[in-house]
């Protein structure tokens, strides 16, 4: 083993890290956004996507949905200093795997092309709930909810159909049946 | 209709119904309506220190060595920024502060106004909480609940920022609401049957150790009591992490002395070697596991502490007890006293043999050094400085390095609330403004800040905050000349290339206590040193004293980076030992 050149020890050895979704309700009020992000990048925890929004106007609460990937250790320590944030009420987590919970996200593409280039979209977009928002004699901008992977995969696939922009959001979640996350 | 109060009245009506007494700061624009209206309120007193940092750990050694929370009043912009070094090290050593900010107007919040800075956004990280106060309807409910969040569960910092302008809009006042909990966060959730289980592993345990830390002293005198107690009940070995010291009797057999990169032998070997682990409001710092993936490998690990995300963040346990320290030990004690009522079988025969393996670790006696008749030791003159104190009820705060280290290792304390350090930042230039708070929160106790020469030097400008309120303060100076703990890592890791470590220009200390007013005493002959300690605790005032120690001395036992604590550096007496046997290199 080298000889550590410092005050500190050496890493060592890590587990397996794995895609978690949290769920945190929190007090709609400035910077509290601020808090739960500064969190994640001070501690080095990893955002993949994040989706934020009042849920409740009369108590003032907002839903934030974060992706994010980690060992079991470093989910537990995310879910921990969240839960101790004073303006979070509640903190949620599951793995992506999770068959009891949906997550989705949504998509906007816009596609400039002749019709029948448009069409060919539409069609490769129907198992995803297409929606057209627009449309002109040479564009289109199309709706689609899916998951992170289909959307990326239809990301791929349109460009050479004449996709020129697209714009999407962060996973949203909820629980399948009756249950609420508690 | 209730009378409208302006914002700064609020600001003191809420300390006042805080019980604040003391708060330090420093005036600016704008926060000069809050200082205005300092004049009416007799029962705060407002103590200017020279630079704000000074105010924050002014500020803290005043809540470490009372138990209330420090209150801290700044300007906006500068101000503000230079409280971050002590929020942040509040932070880390968990000691609750109020820190009142002023802001620009609301109408400039964003402008790049003059002395403007995003407050909130800079203490984000370094506070438990922080609240910009935008409408003054919001101003009492804010400082109270400021005071809630700083002083509940693990204590901590929390910062309030009031524009200029609400300080001066009015509004009603609203007292403290009792009731109010924080989001439901409450903090004893520990069950009897953890407690029960605990007890189990008590009397099953063959090699136990109790690790204990700061987290005892933040729980109050009653935790202390009760960890006493507990130490007694169960005739267990104890050892303290830095912040811990005091908790639990320095000068007791039980205690096993600090553990940890520069904690005894025995501490040390016996962490590694236990059956049961028992973390007692302590943390798994760095400084204190070394090698995690060697730490302890064979015990049965059980922690106590306040806060959740304490628990498994480094290590992982066997038991978490979540709560405050006070409530847990108290229920483990009674349970404990309850089954010996049962059948008064106890474990203290089964740890016999543990405690005649201890034995054998003492007898290294890991904290030696040799002494000299030439030059002053440093270690020989904190245990100076502590045999001529130790009848006194003395409050000891440190810079941070070497020195500090060798007061953790040689200056043994027997009260909670005793000892202020910066632990988890390790803040140079902590020891003298927190002697400053420590002494204005016991005006007729003995307060010495042992110091080094490269630490003192960052906040001296408090010797005259001392001066000017006549605090008796002692700032006792291991001079040697050098960043002693940088020049003995570099001595160590990088082939004594030391580079920047040496101080070149040196101020004269002694004409620097003629400058601030208070006495300068010089000592480089321990012949001398006894008498001159003795004249410095006898002088009624402010005192810098110069020590000349032996400038190459280094800090041992110790424990290299990434090494487990079974492999430690002993000072200079077994190093020679270990190179007879052969065994020195493998250690170094």
């Amino acid at each position: 083993m080298p000889k550590s050149k410092s005050a500190y020890s050496t890493p060592t050895k890590k587990q397996k890290s794995e895609t978690y979704i949290f769920v945190v309700w929190v007090d709609n009020e400035a910077g509290v956004l601020a808090r739960v992000v500064g969190l994640f990048s001070g501690r080095g925890y990893n955002i993949e996507s994040l989706a934020v929004a009042e849920v409740d106007a009369i108590k003032n609460i907002s839903r934030i949905t974060i992706v994010t990937t980690g060992t079991p250790q470093v989910i537990e320590q995310i879910r921990l200093q969240l839960t101790k944030l004073v303006p979070v009420h509640k903190v949620a987590e599951f793995k992506r795997e999770d068959k009891g919970v949906i997550f989705k996200e949504m998509a906007l593409f816009k596609v400039v092309g002749k019709r029948n280039k448009i069409d060919k979209c539409l069609n490769a977009c129907k198992k995803f709930n297409p929606v057209i928002l627009d449309e002109t004699k040479s564009s289109a901008v199309i709706q689609i909810t899916a998951l992170r992977r289909e959307i990326d995969k239809m990301n791929k696939k349109l460009k050479p159909l004449g996709l020129i922009s697209t714009s999407r959001t962060g996973a949203v979640a909820m629980t399948r049946g009756a249950k609420i996350f508690n | 209709m209730p009378k409208l109060l302006t914002g700064a009245e609020i600001v003191f009506k809420c300390l006042e119904d805080q019980k604040v007494e003391h708060i330090f700061g420093y005036p600016g624009g704008a926060v000069l309506p809050i200082y205005d209206e300092l004049k009416n309120h007799p029962s705060i007193k407002h103590i200017l220190v020279r630079h704000e940092q000074g105010a924050g750990h002014a500020a803290e050694g005043y809540a470490r060595s009372s138990g209330k929370p420090g209150v801290v009043l700044v300007t906006s912009g500068p101000g503000a920024t230079n409280v971050v070094t002590a929020l942040t090290d509040a932070y880390m050593d968990s000691v609750p502060l109020v820190c009142i900010s002023g802001q620009v107007p609301t109408h400039l919040i964003g402008t790049d106004a003059f002395q403007e800075c995003d407050t909130t956004g800079i203490t984000r990280p370094c506070t438990k909480h922080n609240w910009l106060v935008k409408d003054i309807n919001d101003l009492s409910k804010v400082m109270h609940e400021a005071f809630k969040v700083a002083t509940t569960g693990r204590p901590g910092p929390v910062l309030i920022d009031i524009p200029k302008d609400i300080q001066f809009a009015k509004a009603k006042y609203k007292k403290p609401n009792k009731e109010k909990k924080l989001n439901g966060k409450s903090h004893n959730k520990f069950s009897q049957d953890q407690i029960d289980e605990l007890v189990k592993l008590l009397s099953k345990a063959k090699k136990p150790i109790i690790y204990s830390g700061g987290g005892v002293i933040n729980s109050g005198p009653k935790a202390s009591q009760a960890l006493r107690e507990f130490v007694e009940l169960t005739g267990f070995p104890i050892t303290s992490t830095l912040q811990g010291l005091g908790a639990y009797p320095g000068d007791d057999n039980q205690f096993l002395g600090m553990l940890g990169m520069h904690g005894t032998y025995e501490a040390n070997n016996a962490m590694h070697d236990c059956d049961l682990l028992i973390n007692i409001g302590a943390r798994f710092d760095d400084r204190i596991t070394g090698k995690i993936d060697e730490f302890s490998p064979n015990s049965k690990k059980v922690h106590i502490d306040i806060d959740p995300s304490s628990i498994n963040k480094i290590i992982k346990v066997d038991l978490a007890i979540v709560g405050d320290v006070t409530s847990v030990i108290s229920k483990i004690n009674k349970t404990i006293a309850k089954r010996k009522n049962g059948h008064s079988k106890s474990n203290k025969s089964n740890i016999a043999k543990w405690w005649e393996q201890i034995e054998k670790w003492r007898e290294k006696d890991s904290l030696n050094f040799v002494n000299s008749d030439e030059s002053i030791k440093p270690q020989h003159a904190v245990q100076r400085l502590y045999e001529l104190t130790k009848n006194k009820d003395t409050y000891v705060t440190t810079e941070v390095g070497q020195h500090q280290m060798w007061a953790a290792q040689h200056y043994k304390f027997n009260k909670p609330n005793r000892w202020m350090t910066s632990g988890g930042l390790g803040t140079m230039g902590y020891g003298l403004p927190a002697a400053v708070g420590v002494q204005i929160a016991h005006p007729e106790k003995l307060v010495i800040d042992i110091a080094g020469e490269a630490s003192v030097l960052m906040t001296m400008q408090e010797m005259s905050t001392a001066v000017q309120y006549n605090l008796p303060i002692k700032i006792f100076i291991l001079n040697n000349q050098y960043m002693g703990m940088v020049r003995q890592w570099q001595e160590l890791l990088h082939e004594k290339n030391y580079s920047e470590s040496y101080s070149e220009a040196l101020p004269d200390f002694m004409k620097m206590a003629e400058a601030y007013g208070c006495k300068g005493i010089k000592a480089d002959n321990p012949d001398d040193l006894d008498d001159k300690i003795q004249e410095m605790i006898d002088y009624a005032g402010p005192v810098i004293f110069d020590c000349h120690v032996d400038p190459n001395e280094n800090c041992f036992p110790m424990i290299p980076s990434g090494k487990p604590h079974n492999q430690m550096i002993l000072g200079p007496n077994d190093q020679e030992d270990n190179k007879i046997k052969g065994k020195g290199k493998a250690l170094v």
